[in-house]
């Protein structure tokens, strides 16, 4: 085991490399591209030992990863924002296929207004895209996650690919002191990819990405939401076994904070987690009976175990980097939906904060707090507040 | 390796048992070419005719490894199967590429460039019937002037496209590929031997076959063949080579059959004009004249 002060892009390359794929293909986007250029030093060192192709679109780069899978062979590809969007077509093209490709995301805002900086439109965008969606908080959980991204999507009962997400700017170019595991040590934990029963083979050959009609078609989607299904006690039992070989367990589909006697809990994903989880203590230091639950998982979405810790909770408060425009938050909706179905009957609101890389400051999530332990007392607050706002509303 | 005919061809099918329309010149340029590429070759299919008729579950038609692919992706995803065989070290392998010429010349062109720089090692066939039939005869970039699809009709107004066919061939000629062609199913004996050459090239190949679809072109099933030979003999199409560097012309007729007869037998072209005519003979001239200074040596 080394340590390195990388970014979280370099931290996502670090993790691929020790994931050993044989083909990227790669396509520059910001704040993405730093993974690609790190990937291409180490394919051209030797340090891995990979096919890197030059495709010429995000389109081309998930396409050609499904090609990579079709063969039976491990793919990784990278891509953020507009560029997700522009490969969309190819993510359910690909989980419908079942192929367990790995893709990093660098979560970034949506044209237009344009903006490079941070925030979860793209891939709440292709929340219905049939991949699992993960999203990390640090650089080496972001290390981590694309290890044990690889051995979840390649487990047989799963079979599905991962998107593994990272907070534009805010993680992909933050630099951090991160542990980089020893490759004997990972070659333990992620086995060669096997994949027979869904690829092309000269043994067996097969006619892959099918049709199939109004007769069939529907079985196939039960087929692939099951095993969505399937996938949760294997991403509980992956994260576990990362933990007792690598000591970093991440708490599998979701990581509570002070949760246990919580009045008012609140809900995030990805890296404003950790200031949340400042402002907790110094809350808790008050007195003041707050936690915090940090989604790990979008999809599968992790209803059961995020109820069964809201279950004494009187508010829950959800902070969405992303608007549903018509509506609300798409992870607020998704909350909603797991609280109602779970009988709770607790109040919950709706923080959309952090669009387009604005910040999220310490100040803010107490404001967010202090509304939900309102809430608690049974006064009652806007659902749907817009955080750190700068014109009326 | 012995020249290919129709005599020494293998008897093998590896496609086969397909819903294609009676006639379909597509399905035999596709089968012809899978009898010459062989078992271990892996098809890559856009969306389009083939893919439309021959992967209906429970029912493939291919019996080598075949993949459908996302409709502006066949070449990017061809490319991901070659660099995957390569890097679990599977040899002795042919990937190639069946596209029609809206997947190939509109919304494939970017993924084809691409794996044309990259000098990947698969095949490209442009099977080109001139239309969007799958969807129902709409027009693409290879649907020459004068021609009646549900998306370009013919009126008062206009005589159908208007547009000239976007010159393929050349477009991949000009990228520097080891290998290109133009073919047609009317010359089968010529198509055979440039897919035979197209396998054993080192890099990337393309073989642009001209393909008539009696549904999309108007003209009864049992003249597949000899309007693709029509379609030669009077100039409205050319067999060619790039090769090393170089053009070649496989054929250069001393006088062309009339452009009219070979358009009358055809019902997307039933309305022309003899000044409509006139125009696609003037194309035509223009590009023999220009294609024989420069191609013949």
């Amino acid at each position: 085991m080394t340590k390195k002060f990388i970014c979280g892009d370099d931290a996502v390359a670090e993790g691929v490399r020790l994931a050993r794929p044989h083909v990227i293909s790669a396509y520059p986007i910001t704040p993405q591209t730093v993974t690609v250029e790190r990937l291409s030093e180490f394919v051209e060192d030797g340090s891995l030992k990979a096919q890197y192709v030059h495709v010429e679109s995000e389109h081309s780069a998930l396409a050609c990863a499904i090609g990579v899978s079709s063969v039976g062979a491990r793919a990784f590809t990278a891509t953020s924002s507009q560029g997700l969007l522009y490969m969309a077509e190819n993510l359910p093209y690909a989980s419908g296929a079942r192929m367990p490709i790995v893709m990093m995301n660098a979560n970034r805002s949506l044209a237009t207004p344009w903006s490079i900086l941070g925030d979860q439109m793209d891939s709440m965008f292709l929340i219905n895209s049939g991949w699992i969606q993960l999203y990390v908080e640090d650089a080496q959980e972001a290390l981590d996650m694309i290890i044990q991204a690889y051995k979840i999507a390649e487990t047989k009962e799963v079979m599905l690919p991962v998107m593994v997400n990272l907070d534009g700017f805010v993680l992909t170019h933050t630099y951090e002191v991160v542990e980089i595991p020893d490759q004997n040590m990972v070659d333990k934990f992620l086995p060669p990819i096997r994949m027979p029963e869904n690829s092309m083979n000269l043994d067996d050959p097969k006619c892959l990405c099918i049709s199939a009609g109004s007769d069939t078609n529907l079985e196939f989607r039960i087929k692939q939401e099951m095993d969505m299904e399937n996938s949760v006690p294997v991403i509980e039992r992956t994260d576990k076994e990362f933990g007792d070989m690598f000591g970093r367990y991440y708490g599998g589909m979701i990581d509570t904070y002070q949760c246990e006697d919580a009045d008012a809990v609140l809900i995030t994903t990805g890296s404003v987690t950790g200031t949340a989880r400042i402002v907790v203590d110094q809350m808790r230091g008050e007195g003041k009976k707050v936690g915090l639950l940090k989604l790990r998982y979008l999809r599968p979405f992790p209803a059961d175990k995020m109820a069964e810790v809201l279950k004494n909770a009187k508010s829950a408060g959800v902070i969405d980097k992303n608007i549903s425009f018509g509506f609300e938050g798409t992870i607020f909706t998704n909350v909603n939906s797991a609280v109602k179905q779970a009988g709770l009957t607790l109040d919950t609101l709706n923080f959309i904060a952090g669009i387009a890389g604005r910040d999220i400051t310490k100040k803010n999530i107490r404001e967010m707090l202090d509304s939900l332990l309102a809430s608690a007392m049974g006064e009652k607050q806007e659902s749907i507040q817009y955080v750190n706002v700068r014109c009326k509303l | 390796m012995e020249k290919l005919n129709a005599k020494n061809l293998t008897n093998e099918e590896l496609f086969y048992g397909h819903k294609a329309c009676g006639g379909c010149g597509e399905s035999l340029a596709v089968r012809l070419a899978m009898k010459i590429l062989g078992q271990r070759t892996f098809s890559v299919h856009p969306a389009g005719c083939m893919s439309a008729v021959s992967f209906n579950y429970p029912h493939m038609c291919f019996t080598n490894n075949a993949i459908v692919t996302p409709f502006a992706a066949s070449a990017a995803v061809a490319s991901g199967v070659v660099e995957g065989l390569k890097a679990l070290g599977i040899e002795n392998t042919q990937t190639v590429v069946f596209a029609g010429d809206g997947g190939t010349a509109d919304i494939g062109l970017q993924a084809l460039s691409g794996a044309i720089d990259r000098n990947e090692q698969l095949i490209y066939f442009c099977t080109d019937n001139e239309a969007y039939m799958n969807t129902g005869i709409q027009k693409s970039g290879l649907t020459p002037y004068g021609s009646k699809t549900t998306t370009s009709p013919a009126g008062k107004n206009l005589p159908g496209a208007i547009t000239k066919k976007k010159n393929m061939f050349e477009i991949v000629a000009a990228h520097g590929i080891p290998y290109a062609a133009t073919a047609s199913i009317g010359y089968l004996e010529d198509f055979m031997i440039k897919v035979q050459k197209a396998k054993e090239t080192k890099g990337t190949s393309f073989i642009h076959v001209m393909v008539p679809c009696p549904t999309g072109w108007g003209y009864p099933s049992e003249i597949t063949v000899s309007l693709a030979k029509e379609a030669v003999d009077s100039g409205l199409w050319y067999l060619a080579e790039y090769e090393n560097g170089e053009f070649n012309l496989n054929r250069n007729p001393k006088e062309f059959t009339p452009a009219k007869d070979y358009l009358k037998k055809q019902s997307r072209f039933k309305h022309l004009t003899d000044d409509d005519i006139k125009i696609i003979e003037q194309y035509r001239d223009e590009t023999w004249r220009r294609i024989r200074k420069n191609w013949i040596r």
